[in-house]
């Protein structure tokens, strides 16, 4: 399983608490772990990524690992320690306004 | 015996308020999407259950929400759990929460651009549903006002969005401009008596009509006097701030404008000021009473670079002869110290014999008239900063 952190305002939308667990996808890349994420959370879909822009939303960061990856490819396969559950996958709302 | 029911959106969650006929002691419900910015709640003519809901995101984007039994339960129309997760052109399938602007050549002009707050160029950029407005007929029909200015269509409760481009697609759009809240497409008027008729008003872009079901449309600005743009008299450029009609007489239409309340007698072709004695005529809201036609309430704001009452008074200006004539009604509401704003979508009436009054400020206080004005209520007190308020009668 695959453990993302939701920030409050996605832990609203889904009713989820602060950590969900979904099932790693077959190719577990940073687009597809989303993919899987909005697949059982519906609620989330268009949320993380436009869905009129295909793009990661502006003020929307993924960190793993202690490291930022919202700029690399969201074709690359996400770090080994995510894929085992070791570490979680981060959604950070950029820290800003009210 | 009657209920009444405030659907209250602010900057923080949306909050229902209950209360019997009486109107004096409130329930609060909420916050409902706490810490989520909601623009708008609406509630359908058709069935008093039926809300739609904009929840809308600077992080996270716009979400559509419905309720089908008064706001116990929600869901995003267009999100069903069992579809796919994604469509064919690979974006997230949340259909409900999609505004694509429609740049087909089937359906005439391509729209680009419009003005920036430099007067250069800008593409249209969907950011947040500002407004709803549900069919007075069809429950599953429901408008949708939008930043960038556009208004977009629903015919089935809310799940897909159809942009009614001819409004864009008027020969004007490349001359719209944002107001200092964004370009919104903030009012939507529908004709009871008149299913084809539709008016718009945009900031700050101008009022529209349509005669046709909004597949076309014209300016409605003639008489309209802004000094804030390089002509005054311009057919667009006016930050028109809201519209109001009674649906008895829809011949007739009230404005605030940025600066100016102005009355219309022929359906927006023509208006004139009827600012009068009000201590500015600076606003956003205004109202028409439910049962007078030409009564009908505004709250005075400064200015536009002072966003609060003039002295420290909040307010509401009630006008009997929808004319030049205006007084101060002030029982119940603050009359020091008070330096709220109270915004475009935060008035609104009820329909009961003795016509409620409601408005909404920025500083959370929800306020409730009975009696037409004469007196007011605190209906809430705390709440974050209201962006909207909408009443509904419902049976008990």
């Amino acid at each position: 399983m695959i453990r993302i952190k939701l920030p409050y305002h996605l832990q609203n939308l889904a009713g989820t608490d602060a950590e969900v667990s979904i099932p790693n996808p077959e190719n577990p890349t940073v687009l597809e772990v989303i993919r899987a994420l909005e697949s059982t959370y519906p609620t989330l879909r268009g949320v993380v990524i436009d869905n009129t822009t295909g793009k990661r939303r502006a003020k929307v960061r993924l960190f793993a690992c202690k490291q930022d990856i919202s700029h690399q490819e969201m074709s690359e396969l996400l770090p080994e320690p995510v894929l085992t559950g070791e570490e979680p996958l981060l959604i950070v709302g950029a820290i800003s306004g009210g | 015996m009657p209920s009444v029911r405030i659907l209250a959106g602010t900057r923080k969650g949306a909050f229902i308020l209950t209360s019997d006929s009486s109107r004096t002691q409130w329930q609060i419900d909420g916050p409902h999407f706490g810490g989520w910015e909601i623009y708008h709640m609406a509630a359908s003519p058709v069935d008093p259950n039926r809300l739609y809901v904009s929840q809308t995101s600077d992080w996270f984007g716009q979400i559509i929400q419905r309720s089908d039994d008064g706001g116990k339960s929600w869901h995003q129309p267009g999100s069903s759990p069992d579809a796919p997760t994604v469509g064919d052109d690979g974006l997230p399938l949340a259909e409900s929460n999609k505004f694509l602007y429609d740049t087909s050549e089937s359906t005439g002009k391509t729209l680009t651009t419009h003005q920036w707050y430099d007067g250069t160029p800008h593409p249209w950029e969907f950011k947040r549903v500002w407004h709803l407005e549900p069919s007075l007929s069809e429950i599953d029909t429901v408008y949708a006002g939008v930043e960038d200015a556009a208004l977009f269509k629903s015919t089935d409760g809310g799940a897909n969005w159809v942009e009614l481009a001819g409004l864009r697609g008027h020969g004007t759009a490349v001359d719209w401009a944002p107001g200092a809240g964004g370009m919104c497409l903030h009012t939507v008027l529908l004709d009871k008596n008149d299913p084809l008729k539709i008016y718009v008003a945009v900031s700050a872009a101008g009022a529209f009509r349509s005669d046709d079901g909004g597949l076309t449309w014209r300016t409605i600005t003639n008489g309209l006097v802004s000094d804030y743009i390089p002509d005054p008299r311009a057919e667009v450029g006016h930050c028109v701030h809201r519209l109001a009609m009674h649906p008895a007489n829809p011949n007739v239409l009230f404005m605030q404008k940025h600066w100016d309340v102005m009355r219309s007698d022929d359906r927006g072709d023509n208006w004139y000021e009827i600012s009068g004695n009000l201590p500015s005529d600076f606003g956003f809201p205004i109202a028409v009473h439910a049962h007078e036609p030409n009564t009908i309430y505004v709250v005075p704001i400064k200015s536009d670079s002072e966003h609060y009452p003039p002295d420290g008074k909040l307010r509401v200006y009630r006008n009997r002869g929808g004319n030049s004539d205006w007084e101060a009604l002030t029982d119940g509401l603050p009359q020091k110290d008070c330096y709220v704003n109270v915004l475009r979508d935060a008035m609104a009436v009820d329909t009961l014999e003795s016509c409620g009054i409601y408005f909404g400020t920025t500083g959370g206080q929800i306020y409730c008239s009975p009696d037409s004005g004469d007196t007011w209520i605190t209906a809430a007190a705390n709440l974050p900063a209201v962006l909207s308020i909408e009443v509904q009668i419902v049976d008990a």
